[in-house]
């Protein structure tokens, strides 16, 4: 039986070794995009997974999310008699807030957790070593292109999701609440500055670096079996919707 | 899936964020893509608290530029707000310019009241006469404390 001071070393240990393997993966990763960029079509079927057929969701969940937002908004603002207010409450949460976050989180549910079975299913069956063994680089074929399309793909789907949710609110606050058109699309343009669009799109880029960096890993090295890969795509989704999260929280503070 | 075919949903897929982007950017976050129609002049305040750079400047509600910048100038001991007027508006030079608020606790923004004078202010040029923020709080302690005449 070890001592626990021993396991305690043991586990900050393994942390530590899998922190370095993870941020090795990285550099690697952008060092391969950057010197052997793949043919346009590994990118281009990636931007058709990630974003393309990502749409759908972001489009419903994006509508709901403003409708709500719209709801919740008018609940709150009438109680100070300031419902022309809402275009902008909408606005801003979104396009500052929710709209990086739940796009990145629907994106990691959707084709994060994809990216890893089909990641770790070819790790377990060899094919990934196949690819070595012809003298391919595997990352050119399989990392890169992820990286590089969730890049571009998920500031994009960012953008369809704000633009959708402050519609939704539209929806539910001039149509179904009343709000004066006029108020709500003003107060919005009034309210909305050029930094708020920006740190968006900052943040919903370093999500995209995120969710495919984190799946493309554990994908990667994927344990053994249909076990292995079902527990890698498990913790795939959870530590990349942790890590979007906690990045969240200290990306906002530093952008500020 | 033909290669014809996933090039052009990507395509649409593209086009469609780029759209919304642009939306939020242009529209919303009134990011400039040409910035030759505007003109710059400052003025001289007392005191403009509350203004904020990116504060509109409305003459008759009219809204005719933004207030782009304020400094403080240490020599004179006042504050300096650089604005950008529209490019067709003329500003005559005995224009008298007066930070207000919209309601009592809405936000301040920069009235301009056109002068009769001949001459017109020059880009780059000086709004001579300012009036400065109401200090409300002021007003109503005066208020108050009985000190109005």
């Amino acid at each position: 039986m070890p001592n626990p001071v021993e396991q305690l070393g043991a586990l900050s240990l393994s942390l530590l070794r899998e922190m370095g393997r993870m941020v090795n993966f990285l550099v690697y990763a952008l060092y391969k995009i950057i010197s052997s960029p793949g043919k346009p079509i590994h990118i281009l079927k990636q931007l058709y997974f990630i974003g393309a057929k990502s749409f759908f969701v972001i489009f419903l969940t994006a509508s709901f999310t403003g409708m709500v937002l719209g709801l919740q908004g008018y609940y709150t603002l009438t109680k100070f008699g300031s419902e022309g207010m809402l275009g902008s409450a909408v606005a801003l949460s979104l396009i500052r807030e929710l709209g990086p976050v739940l796009s990145a989180l629907m994106v990691t549910g959707r084709a994060g957790s994809a990216i890893t079975a089909e990641i770790g299913i070819m790790k377990i069956t060899e094919q990934i070593d196949a690819l070595r063994t012809m003298a391919l680089e595997p990352f050119k074929y399989l990392v890169s292109p992820k990286i590089v399309g969730a890049v571009i793909a998920v500031p994009l789907l960012c953008a369809i999701f704000d633009v959708v949710g402050i519609y939704g609110g539209y929806l539910v606050g001039v149509k179904l609440l009343g709000v004066n058109p006029g108020a709500y699309f003003h107060e919005m343009e009034k309210s909305v500055e050029w930094k708020d669009v920006y740190s968006g799109i900052i943040k919903s880029i370093s999500f995209g670096v995120i969710i495919s960096w984190v799946c493309c890993y554990k994908g990667y090295y994927a344990g053994h079996g249909a076990e292995g890969v079902s527990r890698a795509t498990t913790s795939a989704v959870v530590m990349s919707s942790v890590l979007v999260l906690i990045w969240d929280y200290f990306l906002t503070s530093i952008l500020l | 899936m033909k290669r014809a075919a996933l090039e052009t949903i990507v395509g649409i897929f593209v086009l469609v964020g780029i759209l919304c982007l642009a939306y939020l950017s242009i529209k919303l976050g009134k990011m400039e893509l040409i910035g030759g129609d505007y003109y710059e002049v400052h003025a001289d305040f007392a005191s403009v608290s509350g203004l904020k750079s990116g504060a509109s400047v409305e003459i008759a509600g009219v809204e005719v530029g933004r207030v782009e910048r304020i400094v403080f100038e240490p020599k004179s001991g006042v504050a300096r707000v650089y604005l950008r007027i529209r490019a067709g508006v003329e500003l005559a030079d005995d224009v008298i310019a007066s930070v207000r608020t919209r309601g009592i606790i809405g936000d301040k923004f920069l009235q301009l009241k056109p002068g009769g004078s001949e001459k017109i202010i020059a880009a780059g040029g000086r709004i001579r006469e300012t009036e400065s923020a109401i200090d409300f709080e002021e007003l109503l302690s005066k208020y108050i404390h009985g000190q109005v005449e």
